[in-house]
């Protein structure tokens, strides 16, 4: 550690980390989301290959987006705080908004502890009422025609508090894609929506040009008069920057706007499809750790002992909810109504 | 007497001004139109949706997370069916966050036969709602019913699917509704929109008071002795109606009005089993996995020893849809004269 900390002392590489547009602490803290949360999908996917669970569905390759949208979050509840419609890729936004890791583990292990679903829904599917994570679903369209609501009510209180949907680029071909865009720019009634596409160029096995004509997703906001950018999502700085862009946009005209996010998708579809890890595309992580050593604020150790500390308090966690009781069967009609 | 139309109406103002309700949207329901059938005209939270009833399903749903109350409608229930997943959505939001989450939403939609409505506005929604867990659904089928069951709905915490027969919209009550002036002259010119030019009209709303039907309450319209009928919406005046008719040759039926589909008031639809012996369901959905099905399958295996005939559901034929013809519609769903032959021919079998 002394090592570590003597070396960041030196002036010439504060001098290279000073390029970066954003700031040392700002630029660790992103890491240290997304290797926690590549850890996460790592440990859950392990889990579900040694039988702790049924199904593995989740987000590493999106870190570098998803950190930066949950570190930009206004977290609450009610429509004073922002509203999240998110997808089941989205691990690595709630842990950047201070969401502890053990609660996927529970999910994953479908304990009755388990926070988001008790033991009901897959991996990945949070809902936190206390922070306006309207519950994770299995269509992967259907929280795109929810987004509006939300955001009209927050548009009716006044104030700063938007509302942000994920989708994937194979649920946009869904029509409530469509509907999104329509209801969220009426004419005079336009909402402040961030309408954000992860697109991984996959719905499940079939790749996004053999079935979708549109070159760039972000197109389609322009007929609807909606502002809209495609980012490289797999660089967290560029989409830290166009992040804090829509979202300042958003928040001050009350408008929507969309974001494309080019992503990559590093473990497969699911655990339907193996949940191997595909050296093919980009990996977000490794090439961010690379840049902050470059400008001298990390190192291949440092970066190594992290990541094994994280294993490590994340294999604990596991073997914690491993012995947790599974939901009891007498509780299956529990919660049909409130 | 108000008809159903502008008990509903009266029932949304009242939800407007006492119980919160925050907005009431679908496709032409704001002004200057009000609603295809006139339910919603004079509203103040009331607006025009794109054509769009998944857009619509979703507002609705995101609306009530959001802490806003709102009546959402589909303009024909012929319509809603491209919306079933978010309707399982909202029906399951509560249960798949284990309780985390509530969504207060009424969906309302016209349903059933008797316009001449064709294909595409004759269809029922009873069988396919109640395959949906973890909605209250009711359907009224007097004016006064569908006013307390607005109020019901719009005091909820869950979703409510209140369904619309449409034939009955039109019918005037023989009840009035709290606050409701007597003349009907008056009451229409207060709160029926003119024709021609809407632009300058408000609604002069009576003041209506508080009438709750409590949702899971079902009504006995008529008591008997010789056989029970059960129904709901359309085909309930037609069934009061045939007991009136049979009472004339001796047939003594107790006819019950469901009200909520579900959760449904079995307590009192056994109580009249127990005491006839006979039971006959009626409504007008496609016979095959109706509903009405599910109500005689539970009349069979928990009263069987009650029962001194096996108990008949009369429904819709299970045909792809009504047609324009008046002799067809007639033919597809159930009328007053099959409902009579039904009760005749139940009424008559002996143990």
């Amino acid at each position: 550690m002394a090592r570590e900390a003597k070396k960041f002392s030196r002036p010439a590489l504060v001098t290279h980390s000073d390029a970066l547009p954003l700031d040392s602490a700002l630029l660790l803290s992103m890491h240290g989301h997304m290797l926690r949360a590549r850890c996460l999908e790592e440990r859950l996917i392990a889990m579900y290959k040694q039988g702790h669970g049924y199904f593995w569905i989740g987000g590493p390759g999106e870190e570098a987006f998803n950190v930066p949208l949950g570190l930009l979050i206004k977290k609450g509840q009610g429509p004073a705080f922002d509203f999240l419609h998110f997808h089941y890729r989205q691990s690595a936004t709630l842990l950047a908004m201070g969401e502890p890791t053990i609660g996927a583990l529970r999910q994953m292990k479908n304990t009755a502890t388990d926070p988001y679903s008790g033991g009901r829904n897959f991996a990945g599917h949070f809902s936190k009422r206390e922070w306006n994570v309207a519950p994770v679903t299995s269509p992967i369209e259907v929280q795109y025609a929810m987004a509006p609501g939300t955001a009209l009510a927050q548009k009716r209180l006044g104030g700063d508090a938007i509302t942000i949907v994920t989708g994937g680029d194979a649920g946009t071909a869904e029509g409530d894609f469509a509907s999104c865009l329509v209801w969220s720019s009426r004419p005079g009634q336009e909402l402040p929506v961030l309408i954000v596409v992860t697109n991984n160029r996959w719905g499940i096995s079939t790749p996004y040009g053999q079935v979708q004509g549109v070159q760039k997703i972000s197109d389609r906001a322009v007929a609807f008069g909606i502002r809209a950018k495609t980012i490289d999502g797999n660089d967290p700085i560029s989409s830290y920057l166009e992040l804090k862009e829509a979202f300042e946009y958003v928040r001050t005209e009350r408008k929507p706007y969309l974001v494309e996010a080019n992503v990559s998708r590093l473990y497969g579809h699911s655990s339907a499809s193996g949940a191997n890890m595909t050296t093919a595309e980009a990996d977000c992580l490794a090439q961010f750790e690379a840049l902050l050593q470059r400008h001298g604020l990390l190192t291949a150790a440092k970066a190594k002992a992290m990541r094994e500390e994280i294993t490590e308090q994340l294999l604990a966690e596991a073997r914690l909810v491993r012995d947790e009781p599974q939901p009891d069967p007498s509780t299956i009609f529990d919660h049909i109504y409130a | 007497m108000a008809n159903m139309a502008q008990a509903i109406r009266m029932a949304l103002h009242y939800a407007e001004e006492n119980l919160g309700v925050t907005d009431i949207f679908g496709e032409d329901v704001g002004p200057p139109l009000g609603g295809v059938f006139t339910c919603t005209q004079g509203l103040k939270t009331t607006w025009n949706s794109p054509l769009d009833e998944r857009g619509i399903i979703g507002m609705a749903m995101g609306l009530a997370m959001a802490g806003q109350r709102p009546v959402a409608e589909i303009q024909f229930c012929d319509y809603i069916y491209n919306t079933i997943d978010l309707l399982k959505l909202a029906g399951n939001t509560c249960w798949s966050s284990n309780g985390q989450w509530n969504l207060p939403l009424v969906v309302m939609t016209p349903v059933g036969s008797g316009i001449r409505g064709s294909l595409y506005h004759s269809h029922s929604f009873d069988a396919t709602a109640t395959h949906i867990p973890g909605w209250k659904i009711v359907m009224p089928s007097t004016p006064l019913d569908a006013y307390g069951l607005m109020l019901a709905a719009c005091e909820e915490k869950n979703p409510v699917m209140f369904l619309k027969p449409k034939a009955l919209l039109r019918i005037k009550g023989e009840e009035l509704i709290p606050g409701e002036p007597g003349d009907d002259k008056q009451l229409s010119k207060a709160i029926d929109a003119p024709l021609g030019d809407r632009s300058a009209w408000k609604a002069q709303w009576p003041a209506v008071g508080k009438h709750v039907v409590r949702i899971g309450e079902a009504k006995t319209v008529r008591a008997g002795e010789h056989l029970t009928v059960v129904s709901y919406g359309r085909t309930l005046p037609l069934c009061a109606k045939a007991a009136a008719t049979l009472a004339g040759e001796g047939i003594s039926a107790e006819v019950i009005d469901l009200r909520t589909l579900w959760p449904y008031d079995w307590a009192a639809i056994s109580a009249s089993i127990k005491k006839t012996g006979k039971v006959l369901f009626v409504n007008e959905d496609t016979e095959v996995t109706n509903f009405g099905e599910h109500l005689l399958r539970r009349a069979t295996e928990e009263l069987f020893y009650e029962l001194l005939a096996p108990p008949k559901l009369l429904a819709g034929k299970f045909l792809p849809g009504i047609g324009l013809a008046d002799a067809l519609e007639m033919a597809s769903v159930p009328q007053q004269g099959d409902i009579e032959t039904a009760m005749r021919a139940l009424a008559a079998q002996a143990p």
